[in-house]
């Protein structure tokens, strides 16, 4: 079941391809808008580079958010995914994967792009696509749960912000830590086990709030 | 203790008990705290180091400890809304969240006042008032998402909900904010076998501490009535105790 | 066995305006029910509380005599409920809306293309649904009604934008449905221009 609506989803997401290339342009966008704003020391920009990397991806995956349930949500689906419930989990995991698949891939993707842009060093940038690759399936299950509690809200858009940005954080903080400590040249096999420890948790907790919140949404 | 809570579980019950609790709460409270802030605040000794600055604990703790606990009973109040649909708790995790986010609040400005005597900054990075910082958020986050919502079941729900998710997600936070950045001084009343804190401060705080607690469960008290009139307002039996139409 | 679905007692507010109270309601296999009223008398809310939805503000339903909180997913298998909403994702054709809801509802595989061509509506298999008319979409959403086994369906105005050779259609299958001890709630603003001796109606009155 969860194959035949991943399927599903990623017709729709072919079929509407401004649902996934916008946030991907935002993403470089704002990247190229930090040595703008900072000034192009390259030395800097290099020390700089995690965050900026880990930021732009959190705004790009929470823009990419907003409209996840839209659509299935004003003509009925979920309501009767609801009424029929066996349906309803495997919807929410193939959300979560067709997202992670339109949104996250092709960050892991464009990451030796953004490396070259801001200068990072060969290891750094190892370090930086395994957060990535670990990271941003994390990223699109929070982002489908922030979508979910918010689907039937008369106001989506900043709401997502201010509810979904704060459980991004721990992520954050060790993703950009590994990232850190790789450049300085130290092991960060411990950050990337605590990103895998975090993932695990979030597949096994977070399908399970998701599912409640649709069933509360069209309640 | 399940059959004593039951019933409170109707609003009309829960609507009279609170009426009933509220004046006690109020006035031990009222009384505790100005005992425990004028001898907190006047009476005990300076800090050897801190000199005088040192008088903001009396306000400063009772409100980080109280923003933890508040949260704590709002997530709890939440699962029972979820779990045993009782409309009441949901109404109780939108009267808690504004009062925690006050004390939240308070915590951080006071904290902020101290830190620019003694860090010599007003702000900085440091764990636990990065992770403060963002316990605040979550609490807003419940209110703007209870907010968002025309029908407001939906909507008190919802919160509930996410109330239920910070409060899986807070340990995680403390700890990797934690695990970031540490410069806060270590917990000081919880070690209590060896105080850091000396006996002549240490009993204004705990005094403080208590005042704070039952000013919360009064503001919960009156916030929650307020919540349930609101809610009831058509039932005949709200009618019948205002005696209006 | 009368007690194939039961609600006792329902109430349902919405934005603190009552829509009913002490509401009951008895349904038996092979029953059609009908259920009429006025826009915002509640005839949705009321669907949707019999289609495990949302909860009742009071009273209970019986489903083979249990409450529905204890076999939610019992009842939500033996359950069909197209709402007022289509269920149909604009974006995608006639043929892929099926086959969603063939998977999630775990039916069996038939043959859609023949199942659209008998419903008028042959030659716009593959034509995204934005570009049929309000009518054929409300087809392709009721073309999950020829293919579910469930014995108990709950329909929100099923005849809205049906033209009358659709509505004679699907009335005749409601036919076959209450014949194989299939039973149906339905609510429409019109009465049903087929004869159903096993018909029986409920007036929703709308009230402030």
């Amino acid at each position: 079941m969860v194959m035949t609506f991943l399927r599903r989803e990623l017709v729709l997401l072919g079929r509407q391809k401004a649902d996934w290339l916008n946030p991907l342009l935002f993403f470089i966008i704002v990247l190229t808008l930090f040595p703008l704003g900072v000034g192009p020391e390259p030395n800097q920009l290099r020390i700089m580079a995690p965050g900026i990397v880990w930021i732009a991806a959190l705004l790009s995956v929470l823009l990419a958010a907003e409209r996840l349930f839209r659509d299935d949500y004003r003509n009925g689906v979920i309501e009767q995914l609801v009424a029929s419930r066996q349906g309803l989990m495997a919807f929410v995991l193939a959300k979560a994967a067709a997202n992670w698949l339109s949104t996250g891939l092709p960050l892991v993707l464009l990451s030796p792009v953004v490396a070259m842009l801001l200068g990072v060093e060969s290891a750094a940038f190892v370090a930086m696509m395994l957060t990535l690759l670990l990271g941003t399936p994390l990223l699109s299950i929070l982002s489908v749960l922030g979508a979910a509690l918010t689907m039937s809200a008369d106001k989506g858009g900043i709401l997502l912000a201010l509810l979904i940005l704060p459980l991004y954080i721990p992520l954050l903080i060790f993703a950009s830590a590994a990232i850190e400590a790789a450049s300085m040249g130290l092991p960060y096999s411990g950050q990337l086990a605590i990103l895998v420890a975090m993932l695990f948790l979030a597949l096994a907790l977070v399908p399970l709030a998701v599912a409640s919140a649709l069933r509360i949404n069209v309640s | 203790m399940f059959k004593w809570l039951h019933p409170l579980a109707k609003p009309e019950t829960l609507y009279h008990f609170c009426g009933r609790l509220f004046p006690w709460l109020m006035l031990s409270a009222v009384s505790i705290l100005l005992f425990g802030n004028i001898w907190g605040l006047v009476f005990a000794p300076p800090d050897y180091q801190q000199f005088d600055t040192v008088r903001i604990i009396y306000i400063h703790v009772p409100a980080a400890l109280l923003s933890m606990s508040t949260y704590t009973m709002m997530a709890i109040a939440a699962f029972i809304a979820l779990v045993w649909q009782v409309k009441v708790a949901q109404w109780s995790v939108l009267a808690i969240a504004p009062i925690g986010a006050v004390f939240t609040a308070i915590s951080l400005l006071t904290g902020m006042a101290w830190g620019k005597p003694m860090w010599g900054t007003w702000w900085e990075w440091d764990a636990r008032l990065t992770s403060q910082l963002i316990l605040l958020f979550l609490y807003l986050g419940v209110i703007a998402l209870y907010g968002a919502f025309s029908d407001r079941q939906t909507g008190g729900k919802v919160a509930s909900l996410l109330a239920l998710i910070g409060i899986v997600n807070v340990p995680i936070i403390h700890f990797s904010v934690e695990w970031w950045n540490t410069l806060h001084q270590g917990a000081s009343i919880t070690k209590f076998d060896s105080p850091s804190v000396h006996p002549s401060m240490l009993w204004p705080l705990l005094i403080s501490l208590l005042g704070f607690y039952l000013l919360m469960l009064a503001l919960v008290c009156l916030r929650l009535r307020t919540a349930i009139l609101e809610h009831e307002q058509h039932r005949p039996w709200v009618r019948a105790t205002l005696g209006g139409h | 066995m009368t007690d194939f679905l039961r609600a006792r007692g329902l109430s349902c507010i919405r934005q603190d305006r009552v829509l009913f109270q002490a509401l009951d309601l008895e349904l038996s296999p092979g029953q059609l029910l009908q259920i009429q009223g006025k826009n915002g008398a509640g005839k949705s809310s009321l669907l949707r509380l019999l289609a495990g939805l949302s909860t009742p503000d009071d009273g209970e339903i019986l489903f083979q005599g249990q409450p529905l909180a204890v076999q939610a997913e019992h009842y939500a298998a033996s359950l069909c409920y197209i709402g007022h909403h289509s269920g149909i994702h604009e974006q995608l054709t006639a043929m892929e809306n099926i086959a969603f809801w063939r998977a999630a509802y775990q039916l069996p595989y038939s043959d859609s293309m023949q199942l659209l061509g008998s419903l008028g509506l042959a030659g716009l298999e593959d034509v995204p649904c934005r570009m049929l008319s309000a009518g054929q979409q409300r087809r392709v959403s009721l073309a999950r009604l020829w293919l579910t086994k469930a014995p108990l369906w709950i329909l929100d105005e099923p005849f809205t934008a049906l033209d009358q050779q659709a509505i004679q259609r699907l009335q005749q299958c409601f036919h076959q449905h209450l014949a194989a001890e299939g039973a149906i709630i339905v609510t429409t603003h019109q009465a049903l221009s087929q004869d159903f001796p096993s018909l029986r109606t409920m007036e929703l009155a709308y009230r402030w």
